[in-house]
């Protein structure tokens, strides 16, 4: 309070600024994320480190590119970029080719973000789309899974289903039981699953980097618990519904999927989630209701992005919904029409 | 004189100006539908010409005839025996392309770009200039879906007109012979079809005012952002 004893000083607004700016916390993120990258390498080898130098590196390139093409100034300094490319990295598999990598970055930034308008405009997730639009030009690419520690051993590289798919047949095949659990061996352990032994994206194995990453982020209160938690804990009431309370088909349904990663991290970006406490609920539940479904009548057996993308191009009209009513502003006031 | 150089005018405003889908957003459900291949995209693009020209030239030789209350009505007649007419004769003689097509060519009846057409101008104008209109809305239709359907070929299926290109075929980008890429490469356009149209100080197209406007009997012009100024100081 050291400004009590000044005069009064008469200044437009704003009157308070934070020491916040987009560069610090877009540095947090990327801090955040360095465990899971850690850890990635730990499982893929080092071929996980070039797929995310690459998707970083055309990410950065483009928007730099287009930034210059457009004749705005650039922006490739708040690292918003550079937390896209990690994302988009984190999103692929390690044995995909590094140009499709590359395709996916550019679509990424040029198209999603720069696009319309750059940081704060774009109406998606960035490095959803760059995944979605891999996802559905290159399917085969995109889903062949490189076995855990593969990179150690000196034979070939092995291609196997995700834990995801597995439990997705067996839920199709209607048992979930634990028994039916312990008995598949193709499955890994509830305890593989935490440290990321298993098939999968880059940066979604290991589930207890990504939850390390959400811890160091809410103590450096650069998001707010609130989607994260919510988004988990939707899909974990749905699945133990589904599984007819099997809490082995939950767990398995939340570790072993990309639910972790994308609820901390893509759902939660400030662009394209909502303001208000009661839009972010709103948003979780949306998007855990969706991947439920993805999940269990789709023909994916993983439905994150596609429900976080969905639910990105709603939030407009949840904010609309969700509108807090200015404080002081009588109860029953009926909307005027302009 | 004068009219020979507004008659070029007419034909020459439907290909960049004007162009029916990519200025003025009309048409968009079979340009999505039919750019997957260059193929049924030239074919559509003819057809919806052929159909275009023939309407425009009968709506406006009778536009006197017509009473305006059931004009909509009578256009869609006129349209739909053209359509019908061109249908038969793809299926006569190019059986394959009918194949591609499938339920794209009778659609044209419900053409945006036909109707819009009809409505806007060859109710309004003599038979010549709407046929010129009619070719050049057609050809600007038909340039716009060969366009689209060479990116989308070309990236989405790595060949053109079902030749096959070298290094492509090997990894098509499957995304953009699927829907969400024809959005893709729709959106792509329009941005840089409006860059090129709006650039270097050259005016916003006209696209004819209130005179043009298929609503104006139904609308109050004081709120409406394509009147034209001195339209709404009247």
């Amino acid at each position: 309070m050291k400004n009590e004893n000044r005069k009064l000083t008469v200044s437009a607004s704003p009157h308070v600024r934070s020491n916040e700016t987009v560069t610090g916390i877009m540095l947090d993120v990327i801090i955040a994320l360095i465990p899971a990258l850690v850890a990635s390498v730990y499982v893929f080898g080092f071929r996980s480190l070039a797929v995310v130098a690459t998707c970083v590196a055309t990410c950065v390139l483009s928007e730099y590119i287009c930034r210059k093409v457009m004749k705005r100034n650039n922006t490739i300094t708040d690292l918003s970029a550079v937390v896209t490319g990690i994302l988009l990295a984190f999103n692929l598999p390690v044995s995909i080719p590094l140009w499709m990598a590359v395709i996916g970055s550019v679509v990424a930034i040029v198209v999603v973000k720069q696009c319309f308008g750059g940081i704060g405009n774009n109406f998606v997730n960035p490095a959803l789309v760059g995944r979605i639009v891999l996802m559905c030009s290159f399917p085969t690419a995109m889903s062949s899974w490189v076995m855990p520690y593969a990179w150690k051993s000196t034979t070939d590289m092995l291609t196997t289903a995700t834990p995801l798919a597995e439990i997705s047949t067996m839920f199709k095949a209607g048992d979930v039981s634990a028994q039916a659990f312990n008995a598949n061996g193709a499955l890994p352990s509830i305890g593989e699953l935490m440290v990321g032994a298993r098939q999968g994206c880059l940066g979604e194995v290991c589930a207890i980097a990504l939850i390390i990453g959400f811890l160091y982020l809410i103590i450096r209160r650069v998001i707010s618990p609130v989607i994260p938690l919510t988004y988990i804990g939707t899909v974990a009431v749905i699945m133990l519904i589904a599984g007819k309370g099997s809490v082995d088909f939950m767990l398995y349904e939340i570790l072993s999927g990309g639910l972790l990663l994308g609820a901390i991290f893509m759902a939660t970006d400030y662009t394209t989630s909502p303001i208000n406490f009661k839009g972010k609920i709103v948003f979780a539940i949306g998007c855990g209701l969706i991947t439920c479904l993805i999940r269990l009548f789709g023909s994916l057996p993983e439905g994150v992005s596609f429900s976080i993308v969905i639910m990105n191009i709603l939030v407009p009209h949840i904010e609309n919904l969700t509108f807090s009513k200015p404080f002081g502003t009588p109860k029953k006031q009926k909307e005027v029409k302009q | 004189m004068a009219e020979k150089k507004s008659l070029f005018k007419e034909f020459s405003k439907g290909i960049i100006k004007e162009n029916p889908t990519l200025r003025l957003v009309l048409g968009t459900c079979p340009t999505l539908a039919t750019t997957t291949s260059v193929e049924s995209a030239i074919g559509m693009g003819i057809a919806a010409t052929v159909v275009l020209i023939c309407s425009n030239i009968v709506i406006s030789a009778l536009r006197k005839v017509i009473p305006s209350k059931v004009r909509i009505p009578a256009y869609v007649v006129v349209i739909a025996s053209f359509v019908t007419i061109v249908q038969m004769l793809v299926k006569a003689f190019l059986p394959d392309l009918n194949n591609q097509l499938g339920v794209y060519l009778p659609l044209i009846v419900v053409n945006c770009i036909i109707l819009g057409r009809a409505e806007a101008f060859a109710s309004k104008n003599a038979v010549i200039a709407s046929a010129a209109d009619g070719l050049g809305m057609g050809v600007g239709f038909t340039a716009a879906l060969f366009l689209m359907s060479t990116v989308r070929e070309v990236l989405g299926a790595g060949s053109f007109y079902g030749m096959s290109i070298p290094v492509l075929s090997a990894h098509p980008m499957l995304i953009f012979i699927l829907p969400p890429g024809g959005f893709f490469v729709f959106g792509l356009l329009i941005a840089l079809s409006n860059k090129l149209a709006t650039k270097k100080g050259k005016k916003p197209a006209n696209l004819g005012g209130c005179k043009a406007c298929p609503f104006v009997d139904s609308c109050n012009s004081a709120n409406c952002e394509n009147a034209s100024k001195e339209e709404v100081a009247e």
